[in-house]
Parts: C-alpha cells; sequence; structure tokens
C-alpha cells in the first residue's frame, strides 16, 4: 500500500487490504447502497486491485508534472450568447416523477 | 442476397453511387439479419439492443457519399428518439432528447441507422458479459468472448450482421474487440472525435472510433467523423482530411517493437502470429527495431486509478431524478440515490464507482490519483522519445485470442489483463488501429499499430499495407 510519509512516497510491501469500515464509508460517499452480501466481496476485490495499482509507488517522480488532459486546449470559450435551451415538456419526458413542471424528489428528511 | 453481404461498407456506396445497388435492398438485408439475431436471443450472438423496423430504412441519403450504407451503432451514443442505454438496467428504456455530434455528422454524410450494439454497462468490461442485456457471444465461437466493451460492434461486424459499426475506446474498447474478432478497429487521436452525446465513462480516455471488416472502411468512416464540434471543449480540428489508404509497401518505414508490450504475459500462439506480421512487414520493406517504453508497464496502473476516479464523477449524474430508474418507494432523498444505484449498475460499475471515490477521496488522493496523473505523464514522454526514432509502434493487442465466456469474470484483476496494450496509447492520447494478422488456436490474432497525434493517415497506409499483404481471411465467420 502506498502512504503519504512526509511529503514523499513510499512502497510498503504487505498486501493492500481494504476493510469493510472503510468499504461502507466510500459507499456512502458514493450514494450507492450496497447489500450486507456485497461488502465483503468489494473489500476483497477492491484490496487486489488496490495491490497492483500500488506498482506505481515504486517510481520516482518527483519532480513530474500532473497530466489531467492530453489535449493542449486552453480557454474553449463559446461567445456568451442567450440561445434556446430544451423544451421542458423534452427535458421532464424521460423523469421518473413530474410535478408543478418539475422533476419531483421525496423530501430530503422524511 | 449474399453478394450484397460480401460487399465491404465502401465497395457498398460505391454500387449505390454508381446506381448498380439499391441503398434500400442493402438496408433490408442487414435489416433482416439484425433483426433475425435480436429474435433469437440467447441462440443468436445477441449483438443488438435495438433493430431499426422495416419502415424505417433511408435516412442517409443516396447522393451523400456514404450512400446510405447502414451503420450500427453502439448503444452510449445518444440517438433520439431511440433506445441508448450504455448496457445499462439504469437507463433502460432511455430515450435521449437530442442525437451525438458524431451519429448526426455521419448521418449528414449519408449514414443510416440500422441498430443499436451491446456493450459492457458503461463501456467497463473487455468481454462483453458486463451488459443488463447480457453477454454477446463471439462468432468464431459461440462459447467464448467478443472482447469488449465494444463487444456487440464487433462481433455484428465479424458476423456479417452490419457493414461497419461504431464504436468507443477508452482504454481498448474498440481495439481489443477487433482483435478478438478478427476485423479492424481504430482509435483515433484524443479529441479528433466530438464525444457529445457519447455517455460518458471517463472523459479524458473515452473516442468513438470506427469497427470495421477492413483498412480502407476504416479511413472512409473516420473521415466523416472527426471535426472540431463546439460542443466539445476538448474537440479539435483534424489538421488535414483522412484518405483512403493505398500503400502496397512499407520501403523505409521504421517500426518499433517495444519489448514491454510484446514478451512477458502475452500468449504464445499471439506472439507466433506476431512474429509472422513482423516477418511481413520486413518483406514489404520496413525497418523493424526495438524500442523502449520504460514505463508502459506501469500504464495499467495508471489507468484502473485515473478512469474508475473520472467513472466515479460521470456516473454521479445517475441518481434516479431526471431520466433512468428509480427505486420504488424511497423514504427519502438520500434513500432514493443509494437504493437507485445499488438497484441500477451492474457488479463492475459499482467495483469502478468504489475504486474511483476511494481513490479521489480526502487522504487519497495524491497517493492515488495525483500520482497516476504523473505517471501518465511519463508514458506520454516515452511515446515521444519512441516516435523520434520510429514512425510507428508495433505490439500484439490483447495477451490472448479470446477466452471462454465466464472463464476471468470471477477475477477482476484477469479480465483487466486484457488492456495491458492498448491502455498505453489510451493514456498517451494517440491513434493505434488493430488488424486482424492470423489465426492461434483457429482463433483471430490482432496486430496494433500506433503511431504519434494525428498520424491516422500514415497508421491507415501501413495497417493497409499488411492487411493486402497478409491477406487475412475473415469469411469463416461471417457464414
Amino acid at each position: 500500500m502506498i502512504v503519504p510519509a512526509a511529503g514523499r512516497w513510499r512502497s510498503v510491501q504487505c498486501a493492500t487490504v481494504i476493510e469493510r469500515d472503510e468499504v461502507l464509508h466510500v459507499a456512502r460517499l458514493a450514494r450507492l447502497a450496497l447489500a450486507e452480501d456485497e461488502v465483503e466481496p468489494m473489500a476483497r476485490e477492491l484490496s487486489a486491485v488496490l495491490d497492483h495499482v500500488a506498482k506505481i509507488g515504486e517510481l520516482d517522480l518527483d519532480g513530474v508534472p500532473a497530466t489531467s488532459h492530453v489535449v493542449d486546449v486552453t480557454g474553449a470559450l463559446r461567445p456568451d450568447e442567450p440561445r434556446p435551451c430544451l423544451p421542458r415538456e423534452v427535458a421532464l419526458s424521460q423523469a421518473p416523477a413530474v410535478a408543478d413542471g418539475g422533476f419531483l424528489v421525496p423530501s430530503p428528511q422524511a | 442476397m449474399s453478394d450484397v453481404l460480401s460487399l465491404s461498407a465502401a465497395q457498398a456506396a460505391d454500387a449505390i453511387a454508381a446506381g448498380s445497388l439499391s441503398a434500400q435492398e442493402l438496408f433490408e438485408a442487414y435489416r433482416a439479419r439484425a433483426a433475425a439475431d435480436r429474435a433469437a436471443g440467447e441462440e443468436g450472438l445477441n449483438c443488438f439492443t435495438w433493430v431499426a423496423g422495416g419502415d424505417q430504412a433511408g435516412g442517409g441519403g443516396a447522393n451523400a457519399p456514404l450512400g446510405g450504407v447502414p451503420l450500427a451503432v453502439k448503444d452510449l451514443f445518444c440517438t433520439e428518439g431511440v433506445p441508448s442505454q450504455s448496457g445499462s438496467r439504469i437507463l433502460e428504456g432511455y430515450l435521449p432528447p437530442y442525437t451525438a455530434s458524431v451519429v448526426r455528422r455521419l448521418y449528414g454524410a449519408g449514414a443510416t441507422l440500422l441498430a443499436k450494439t451491446n456493450q459492457d454497462e458503461f463501456a467497463m468490461g473487455s468481454s462483453n458479459e458486463n451488459s443488463a442485456f447480457g453477454a454477446v457471444r463471439n462468432p468464431w465461437d459461440r462459447e467464448r468472448v467478443p472482447g469488449g466493451s465494444s463487444g456487440g460492434s464487433a462481433a455484428a461486424v465479424a458476423a456479417g450482421l452490419a457493414p461497419w459499426a461504431l464504436g468507443t475506446d477508452t482504454g481498448g474498447s474498440i481495439r481489443q474487440p477487433a482483435a478478438l474478432c478478427g476485423i479492424v478497429g481504430l482509435k483515433p487521436t484524443y479529441g479528433s472525435v466530438s464525444r457529445y452525446g457519447m455517455i460518458a465513462f471517463a472523459s479524458s480516455l473515452d473516442q468513438a472510433g470506427p469497427i470495421t471488416r477492413d483498412v480502407r472502411d476504416a479511413a472512409l468512416l473516420l473521415r466523416y467523423m472527426v471535426g472540431h464540434d463546439p460542443c466539445d471543449a476538448t474537440s479539435l480540428q483534424f489538421p488535414h482530411e483522412i484518405e483512403l489508404p493505398s500503400a502496397a509497401r512499407l520501403d523505409g518505414v521504421r517500426l518499433g517493437v517495444p519489448n514491454e508490450l510484446s514478451g512477458e504475459g502475452i500468449e504464445a500462439g499471439v506472439l507466433d502470429a506476431f512474429h509472422a506480421a513482423l516477418e511481413r512487414a520486413r518483406e514489404l520493406g520496413a525497418e523493424v527495431r526495438e524500442v523502449e517504453l520504460p514505463h508502459a508497464p506501469h500504464a495499467l496502473s495508471a489507468y484502473y486509478v485515473l478512469a474508475p476516479a473520472e467513472a466515479s464523477s460521470n456516473l454521479a449524474r445517475f441518481d434516479g431524478v431526471r431520466y433512468g430508474l428509480r427505486a420504488e418507494n424511497p423514504t427519502d432523498l438520500l434513500d432514493m440515490y443509494t437504493r437507485t444505484r445499488h438497484d441500477g449498475f451492474g457488479p463492475e460499475v459499482k467495483r469502478r464507482i468504489m475504486l474511483g471515490t476511494y481513490a479521489l477521496s480526502s487522504g487519497y488522493y495524491d497517493a492515488y490519483y495525483g500520482r497516476a496523473q504523473r505517471v501518465r505523464t511519463k508514458i506520454a514522454e516515452d511515446f515521444r522519445t519512441a516516435f523520434a526514432q520510429v514512425e510507428l509502434i508495433v505490439t500484439p493487442t490483447a495477451p490472448s485470442v479470446a477466452f471462454k465466456l465466464g472463464e476471468k469474470t470471477a477475477d477482476p484483476l484477469a479480465m483487466y489483463l486484457n488492456d495491458y496494450c492498448t491502455v498505453p496509447m489510451s493514456l498517451a492520447g494517440i491513434p493505434a488501429i488493430s488488424i486482424p494478422c492470423g489465426l492461434s488456436q483457429g482463433l483471430p490474432v490482432g496486430l496494433q499499430i500506433a503511431g504519434p497525434a494525428f498520424s491516422e493517415n500514415r497508421l491507415l497506409d501501413a495497417a493497409y499495407a499488411l492487411e493486402q499483404s497478409i491477406g487475412f481471411d475473415g469469411t469463416p465467420a461471417r457464414v
């Protein structure tokens, strides 16, 4: 597992282990409910993939800039001119529930 | 009727332009075959999630350059009023209000929508077993996978159920299924084809491309796909026209073979076919030499941080509010979100959302995402250095031939290793094509040719010369 240590990275030889609590925490962040029988396999599979991924911890990347995008485009702005948008009835046509010309959702606090 | 089906798409367009073939007859011939595959369900190849009705022939003008030749389109391209579900339960029955820019472009050039093709859910997979609409079968062997994620597109073209198809490639999703099905697949330079209307997986990597029977068809379809689109801020004007390839020789062309992607981990039969293709290249006048891509072995690790991270963000939009599935009787808003996503996403998509969310979460961001982005820089540098020494780089496309259905579903990591040879080019944003170069165990082997950004014409020329020399016979798969 790769762990941050005083601004540098070191690779620890032990296998990555994602615990059950961590899986549930990440699932909450992802707004994803997991059934009870999905939690353990998920922990195991994430651990295996992260273990493989941790190989990049072996590389010396000091001073290497990050690449977020390979295309060298900056400030690709279109003219700020009003344009027609999707008609309301079209935008709502695929919604699971509609009320008063808007998307109907349950209350945030039932 | 069978004569019509044996024509390549380019030949069919020429025949229509010359008046010797009716666009309607061609469309109906393919429509009948595609509809039969769809009707056969599990007994067929399960290539399609939607097939045009008999009254929907036309659309593309017979006078336009593509002459109304039918086109199969991967499910994740939005097509107005036609189901566009990205292989997911969460988008079952979704009818988009608009059509993807690249599909509109192709309509304008005379393509006619034949069908939507099955795929791995949200393009996450290398076997097409992750589709909510069932696995696709390989026309060379029904018990084997067609590759993925554009498996429906590749199987349909290989089986002669469509003249050609659109696919998308994030880490190999055009090239690997093309290799496993014995056809041609091209991932263009990132930014050359608009992503507007493609249901997003990993936006800094996703790119649409042609899946075709031969190299000439790939060039013809690509010609009408490229171009700047104001709706996609990362799209670029392609610097020149895509030409139809004509090279017969490779005299003076330097081909680089990276050891890192053509040795360890590659099946022996695949390597045999690869080396035979290199010998062909030498006979055609090419100079084959070794090049180094020292960071390529780390590409897969970087990719499986970057792609899931972007996916976890992109897939946040599936929340049961505006379209698609909504869980029944939610107690409150959060319950609706979490249960909708639980019910709507399949296991692989859940895994990648979890992986991406973990990699982006507080305390891990720099160790995973930040680091993977720096590996990406090193990989792009490796390619730049290599392309100072050679014009093109060649590797096997996939480490193995088509594997058995179910063989790798229990082990996500084993499945991810299918992308070993294709992911480095994706991270660097450079174009790469896969062409069939022979058989191993009676199954097709793909040869990958990659070049610098916007070198598509050179790539297509080299692929064409090799294709003519190799003379791969894809017919057994199309009977």
